[in-house]
């Protein structure tokens, strides 16, 4: 579903060249969730958002579902992923109300106004219908992460792209958006990269991670690796133990 | 299923935009009304729209009226603020002149705010080339003193109130555009802007419906704020003689004729004096509430 | 020294806090004791587990109204003294560390300035002394390069340096009692245990008592000798011993919400709020 070869970014240049990525490559199969784990600065954050197209700065190649996308993308293209962020009071418009907000991806993109794909959007992220007439700032940061998770999923995506999407909630609250990503993913067969450092929620989530450090991937597991406490990187180990007091 | 979708609907219109409307000016004069020195200042701007409006009929007399024998009378119950070198009454002329005020004002807003945010906002959210000849453009016009580079539009568009206007307005939308680069440049970072270029939102759609929102409330406040500039600029262009002309009641031109005769006759030069200070303080005040109700940021706990 | 140590440092009888006229309060009737032992404060936004903190520091905005039966510090009533008493008594004799160094280092001053003014005010030392023991300190909180790092502004370093800057600042005088707020909840992942370690370190040396706020039970629960859960304001369970003897419901609805690598769920438990406020009316 995703295939990405050599990608590679750096900000600045000459002296001030800051190479944030290093010809990173990695493959996601179709409806698997791949886990990059890796502390502030290791670049996976910018890694992800090469992958969604925000950081137009990137070298290499990246296929979504066998199309090659590039650093430009067209309507077709934006739509095969979709990315959800890390904290919920920064990623909605604080003068939109939440229906606006999810009807935006859908007039954007040149759909009827449809007030009906709205309001399921909300449904399915467990909303009750007359959150549409609220503003952001009367919900409450679970609630207003659904929302970014509804918009995100209304133009039904393969692709999910979350950057920690829960790393700004209390734990009660992160357990109920983590169930609700992995509903959803089972319901559309969505394929999910989750960008964490916080390898506790990468572990439940994925069935793959990347331990990633100083712009590349040190160590790969699988869930079973990280059940059994398995890691074959001396970095990834000391992530490992210092996660599980 | 169908059944359902049809109560959600209704319930998705049933708090109606009068409604909405409603409890948003509530809360605002909720905010209001804990704040006596902003309620003071919204109610002289009122109490000045009013006076605008019905000049006609709260004038004791003709502003333009002349009567050279009770010329250069004091204050009395006859003429509440005395009398003129032609002997017109000074309060009918301060009413009639706070139409000419009002309207500069408004004219000068209506021009200033919308470029200037356009302007602001564009350079703040293309950045790169067209953010460096906006800048410069808007750096070279703030950069005349804006009381000069008026007189020289005056003087070459010849003298009446519009002239007036267009020269102030000249000059006024730089600090505008400013301020809403800078919002902008804040504003272009935001989450909501990355996923709104995710799912394909065009440029301008993304200038417009999503960075100018949230510029539009600091530019009103900053509006506000630079009336009272406005107001002294117009007067004084008025008492160079280069604004509205006589025998148009205009403020800043009411002192300047009022100045040969000051010195003997204090109220001929004090009262408009009087009236151009109320208002700009008014507006000073209303700026500084509305930028404590309207922005959240600078908002006192 | 030690026929004291039996005495609690801190003793809390019906805390209460209320913000302005607002009707809920912040926190009701939390009731406890901290001898010379680590205790963990855990609980959710708005559990009231910060507001505590602050309380015994009287560190609250003043018009949040502060009532105790007793809040005693030392066997010394905290509530009746005044400012100038508790200024006296903050830094020296209680001490807070709060979640990001960034914000709580004054930006402007060199870190070794910091400290040594730190130690200046608390233990009375010249210029030069404070300075001579700022710089043991900061070996003592294991930074390997201490005479460069005194030179250094705090956005010069990294966020896990700047946390046992931190600690070497509040430690210094060896305060009777610690509050750290969240103290890793800003940090790398690597690093976090290092920093708890040494805290605890310093800790146990002073022999002083150490009050850990925290989100995370698990956490807490591997570093602390009891643990206190809070709820809206409510103390709703101390623990003594390991989690899984956790009786009251939130309590359990917590730690089943973590996602655990090593015990992996396909869905994890949710909490049901309904009932535990329900469950929380009854009981009051």
């Amino acid at each position: 579903m995703i295939r990405v070869e050599k990608l590679d970014v750096a900000f600045g240049h000459g002296q001030s060249r800051h190479h944030v990525v290093r010809e990173v490559s990695l493959s996601v199969s179709r409806g698997e969730t791949l886990g990059i784990v890796g502390e502030s600065g290791c670049g996976k954050s910018t890694l992800l958002r090469s992958l969604a197209g925000l950081e137009r700065g990137w070298t290499g190649r990246i296929w979504f579902d066998g199309r090659e996308v590039g650093t430009a993308r067209g309507r077709e293209e934006l739509k095969l992923a979709q990315m959800v962020f890390q904290d919920p009071y920064g990623s909605l418009h604080p003068r939109h109300r939440i229906g606006t907000a999810l009807a935006e991806p859908l007039r954007a993109m040149g759909y009827r106004d449809d007030q009906k794909r709205v309001l399921q959007a909300l449904r399915q992220v467990g909303l009750p219908a007359d959150f549409a007439n609220r503003f952001p700032h009367e919900l409450s940061g679970g609630q207003r992460q659904r929302v970014a998770i509804a918009r995100a999923l209304i133009l039904s995506p393969p692709i999910l792209l979350l950057d920690e999407p829960t790393s700004a909630l209390d734990v009660s609250i992160q357990a109920e958006v983590l169930n609700l990503l992995a509903d959803q993913r089972e319901e559309r067969t969505l394929t999910f990269v989750l960008v964490s450092h916080d390898l506790a929620v990468v572990a439940h989530m994925c069935d793959r991670v990347l331990v990633m450090k100083d712009g590349t991937f040190v160590d790969e597991l699988t869930k079973d690796d990280l059940c059994s406490g398995v890691a074959h990187d001396s970095y990834a180990r000391e992530l490992f133990d210092a996660s599980f007091l | 299923m169908s059944d359902a979708i049809q109560t959600d609907s209704e319930m998705l219109h049933s708090p109606g935009l009068m409604v909405r409307m409603g409890s948003a000016v509530r809360r605002a004069f909720g905010k209001l009304a804990e704040e006596p020195l902003g309620l003071a200042g919204f109610a002289i701007i009122g109490l000045l729209l009013v006076v605008a409006a019905f000049a006609p009929l709260i004038a004791p007399y003709d502003p333009t009226a002349q009567s050279l024998s009770s010329a250069l009378q004091p204050p009395s119950l006859a003429h509440l603020a005395g009398t003129d070198e032609f002997g017109r009454d000074i309060f009918s002329r301060l009413l009639y002149g706070s139409r000419i005020t009002i309207q500069t004002i408004f004219f000068v807003s209506i021009i200033v705010g919308p470029i200037g945010l356009v302007i602001g906002i564009v350079s703040g959210f293309f950045g790169g080339r067209t953010d460096a000849i906006l800048m410069r453009a808007t750096d070279i016009v703030l950069s005349f003193p804006s009381l000069i580079l008026a007189l020289a539009f005056a003087a070459a568009l010849g003298a009446s109130l519009s002239t007036a206007i267009i020269a102030i307005s000249l000059t006024a939308w730089p600090p505008i555009a400013r301020l809403a680069r800078a919002e902008a440049l804040v504003v272009r970072n935001a989450d909501y802007v990355a996923a709104a270029r995710l799912y394909g939102a065009s440029r301008l759609r993304i200038l417009f419906l999503y960075i100018a929102p949230m510029c539009v409330p600091s530019v009103i406040v900053r509006l506000t704020l630079n009336m009272a500039g406005i107001i002294l600029t117009a007067a004084s262009l008025g008492f160079l003689g280069l604004g509205a002309q006589p025998p148009a009641p205009e403020w800043g031109a009411m002192i300047s004729s009022g100045r040969k005769f000051m010195l003997d006759y204090w109220w001929v030069a004090v009262m408009p004096g009087i009236a151009i200070l109320l208002t700009s303080l008014a507006f000073n005040i209303v700026g500084d509430t509305l930028r404590d109700i309207m922005d959240p940021r600078h908002a006192r706990s | 020294m030690h026929d004291r140590d039996a005495s609690p440092i801190l003793s809390i009888r019906d805390l209460n806090v209320r913000f302005g006229r607002n009707a809920i309060a912040a926190i009701s009737d939390v009731s406890f004791d901290i001898g010379r032992e680590r205790v963990g404060i855990v609980g959710e936004s708005g559990s009231g587990k910060s507001t505590t903190g602050r309380a015994i520091m009287r560190l609250l905005p003043p018009k949040a109204g502060v009532t105790a039966k007793k809040m005693a510090f030392c066997g010394e009533e905290i509530l009746g003294k005044t400012e100038r008493q508790m200024n006296r008594l903050r830094g020296k004799e209680m001490a807070l560390i709060m979640q990001d160094p960034r914000y709580s280092l004054n930006p402007v001053l060199p870190i070794g300035k910091q400290i040594a003014e730190s130690a200046r005010l608390h233990l009375g030392l010249k210029s030069k002394e404070a300075l001579k023991a700022a710089r043991d300190m900061l070996v003592r909180v294991r930074i390997s390069d201490p005479d460069r790092v005194m030179g250094q502004y705090p956005h010069q370093i990294s966020g896990g340096m700047g946390q046992r800057v931190m600690i070497a600042m509040m430690l210094i005088a060896r305060p009777k009692l610690v509050i750290a707020d969240e103290p890793t909840s800003a940090l790398d992942v690597s690093v976090r245990k290092d920093v708890l370690l040494l805290l605890d370190e310093l800790v146990r040396e002073n022999n002083s008592g150490l009050i850990l706020i925290s989100h995370d039970i698990r956490m807490v629960a591997s570093f602390c000798d009891r643990i206190i859960v809070m709820y809206r304001g409510r103390i709703v369970e101390e623990l003594t011993s390991s989690l899984d003897k956790a009786q009251h419901s939130y309590t359990r609805a917590l730690i089943a919400a973590m996602p655990d690598a090593r015990h992996p769920v396909r869905r994890l438990a949710v909490m049901d709020r309904q009932a535990l406020d329900n469950f929380g009316e009854r009981v009051a």
